[in-house]
């Protein structure tokens, strides 16, 4: 069976220790987690965090069945396929000589990012979108340099009702 | 009412019918123990924290009860991990106290200051660290009804020092709600119609039944359901006593040292009806093989243990008692016509099974521990609470002798615990005070807690062990002979005490036999014995176990001799 890639996303009790049961679970079951966020919500009770995982299918019900047996677990979706809308946000510091500074501006450009920090050889370019969006960037970006990348992890929440 | 985090304790312990508390004290929690003195509860005071643990964990299998631990930080947090990782395994219901350094010294490195609950997160239920006195009460109340509801598990609940001591306004907590906790009990109306369909059209169904059994008190709907469907019964090692083991449809344990019938029963059914088990690995053997022509039925209470090993035709998640009640209603509604003449053949073939391959070992001058499993049989007329260590003892224990009846079979069956068997022996005498209590043991594993021979002479525990004692680490042995070319590397441990003089040394009383003759009047003798009794039953240095299947094999293909 082929592994598919799935966007977890609960909300759990924000008190200590949560994340580490959610993490620990991955790392004691040998699950494999891709990137993770996790930040509060309205509830200061309650936070979410979103797990992207890849897993062939029995696995990702196991794993979905195991979150859900920690006791800190409220409440837990998949949020794999359009249902939801997913966004991640990278900062990449790309290399800017003056004959690649045209060429990097009218990228950012194309990709709708924004240019927040400029030195005398370097861009840092903040970008917000789906996967496949921040790859398309970071593959066009690569041949200019790219010095550094830090990227949040997907972030992720179920379409309402039309 | 105005009381210290220590007295809160005892309130809530009262309220939730503690009986008896196994702990062993220490700096951080003297004002427990001390609250402790001036209550009902019984204190049992071992001589390590492990065996604090185990007895617990012997206490709740024996009783049904919800076990309790107090210890004390550091290095008696950190002595109750295994007992808590084996009570985790075995899904049995604990709640171990551990005492930590006060709040504001936490992170410190403090004297005797370790993260137990970092340290437990993965072999705990849940677990806590009490933050203010103010939620103390609730803490402990969760703690109970976690450890003892859904399916049940040990919970650890960490108290600093300080909050034993301040002060809070107490009020009783009637009940316990937790949003993001709801075990689910009744099972799905539509998928038990579905497992009475495929019970009504299968010719050759067996029933796997586990250690979920005996938690869930469901022995009796099993028997019910096994006797008015006309199924044969495997048990995982867990479920030993779930089903009468004397039942003319019992086929024994299942596995790598189950029956010949019951495994090749499992080979070879159409139907797999299988309740409250997880399809260890020590059951399935090579799994892509297992029960090949088979649809398997899982109840259980843990989604996680459904399709986790195994993919299952009809999953069931509900409590085994609720589940097995509702089904044998089905099958009554449902009617089965002449469900023995159509599973006629298959029981023939069973038998053949059974006749043909039968449990069986070779008599010969030396003491076969078999032997010695066979005549505390006998002599106990099955009546017994048997635990066990782990190993060849374990093995035998589980294959000569019989269990008629739930909680009389005691054992570390998912961590395989070796030093279980004496401290759980003793946990199992304080639940059950009329009661028989034999660990069988070997040599090597009641050497990894036989401190707790002095627990059981202080609080006079007449329980009994039985060593089969063939001076090896018998079960690694068997490995090596089998598949290491006999290179019995770290194995031969000769070099061990005299037991009957160890049984003097504590204040008990120790027997010996060497031949197979001495074999039953020491029993006997040691039976009579109202203390604490070691016999030392000197058996064949290089019996093995068998039926075997070696690791990872399909469990048809069994090595009989």
């Amino acid at each position: 069976m082929k592994d598919e890639k799935h966007t977890m996303t609960m909300l759990v009790d924000n008190q200590p220790g949560v994340l580490s049961r959610v993490s620990g679970l991955f790392s004691g079951k040998g699950f494999n987690i891709e990137s993770l966020c996790t930040a509060p919500t309205m509830d200061p009770r309650v936070s979410r965090i979103t797990i992207v995982t890849k897993a062939n299918p029995p696995l990702i019900e196991q794993i979905e069945k195991q979150l859900r047996k920690l006791i800190n677990v409220i409440k837990l979706r998949d949020m794999t396929g359009p249902k939801a809308v997913k966004r991640e946000m990278a900062l990449i510091c790309v290399q800017a000589k003056p004959e690649h500074r045209a060429e990097i501006l009218r990228i950012v450009d194309i990709f709708r990012c924004k240019v927040i920090d400029v030195g005398l050889e370097h861009y840092i370019i903040e970008v917000t979108g789906d996967e496949g969006k921040l790859t398309a960037l970071i593959n066009l970006l690569r041949p200019m340099g790219i010095k550094k990348i830090a990227r949040s992890g997907t972030l992720a929440l179920y379409r309402e009702p039309k | 009412m105005k009381l210290t985090g220590a007295q809160i304790m005892m309130e809530v312990l009262k309220e939730e019918g503690v009986e008896t508390i196994f702990g062993f004290p220490g700096g951080v929690v003297i004002d427990l123990f001390d609250e402790l003195a001036k209550t009902d509860i019984r204190r049992v005071l071992v001589r390590h924290e492990q065996g604090a643990v185990h007895a617990a964990d012997g206490y709740a299998r024996a009783s049904g009860k919800t076990g309790v631990c107090l210890v004390t930080s550091g290095p008696g947090a950190t002595n109750t991990v295994t007992g808590i990782a084996t009570a985790y395994m075995d899904s049995i219901p604990l709640v171990v106290f551990t005492g930590q350094v006060p709040t504001q010294l936490i992170g410190n490195d403090a004297f005797q200051e370790v993260d137990i609950v970092g340290i437990t997160r993965p072999c705990t239920k849940h677990n806590y660290l009490v933050q203010s006195t103010e939620s103390f009460a609730r803490i402990i109340k969760e703690a109970f009804y976690l450890a003892r509801s859904g399916r049940p598990g040990p919970v650890l609940i960490d108290v600093p020092k300080d909050v034993t001591k301040e002060i809070f306004d107490y009020t009783p907590i009637k009940e316990v709600r937790l949003k993001s906790y709801n075990p689910t009990y009744n099972p799905n109306m539509k998928q038990l119609r579905k497992a009475v369909d495929l019970i009504k059209e299968s010719e050759r169904p067996v029933i796997f039944a586990g250690g979920g059994i005996i938690l869930s008190g469901a022995a009796a709907e099993l028997t019910e359901f096994a006797r008015k469907t006309q199924i044969p019964v495997t048990t995982s090692l867990m479920g030993l006593g779930a089903f009468p083991g004397t039942d003319p449809l019992s086929l024994g344990m299942i596995g790598m040292h189950g029956t010949y019938r019951a495994n090749m029963s499992t080979g070879a059914c159409d139907l797999i009806v299988s309740i409250g088990v997880r399809f260890d690995d020590r059951v399935t053997g090579k799994t892509d093989v297992f029960a090949s022509q088979a649809k398997i039925v899982h109840i259980d209470i843990d989604p996680t243990s459904i399709r986790k090993n195994i993919p299952v035709t009809i999953p069931i998640v509900g409590d085994c008692k609720t589940s097995l009640s509702l089904l044998n209603e089905l099958i009554d509604q449902a009617g089965l016509g002449d469900i023995a003449g159509k599973r006629k053949k298959w029981f023939a073939q069973i038998e053949e099974w059974k006749s043909t391959k039968p449990l069986a070992y070779k008599q010969e001058d030396t003491i076969k521990p078999q032997f010695v499993v066979e005549k505390l049989y006998e002599l106990t007329k099955g009546e017994a609470i048997i635990t066990t260590e782990v190993g060849q003892n374990q093995m035998w224990a589980a294959q000569y002798y019989q269990f008629d009846r739930p909680n009389h079979f005691i054992t570390s069956g998912g961590l395989g615990t070796m030093g279980f068997g004496l401290p759980a022996a003793i946990g199992a005498q304080i639940a059950c005070p009329d009661k028989l209590v034999i660990d069988i043991a070997g040599d090597g594993s009641i050497q990894m807690n036989i401190q707790e021979m002095a627990t059981a002479v202080q609080c006079c525990l007449p329980v009994k062990v039985a060593i089969l004692n063939n001076a090896y680490l018998g079960m690694v042995r068997q490995w090596q002979e089998l598949f290491y070319d006999k290179r019995y590397v770290c194995t031969d441990i000769d070099c061990a005490p005299d037991f009957v003089k160890l049984a003097e040394a504590f204040g008990a009383v120790g027997l010996r036999a060497t031949k197979p003759q001495e074999v039953e009047e020491v029993i006997k003798e040691g039976l009579s014995i109202a203390q604490p009794v070691i016999m030392d039953f000197k058996v064949d240095r290089e019996e093995s176990v068998y039926p075997m299947v070696p690791a990872g094999a399909p469990i048809t293909e069994m090595l009989l001799t």
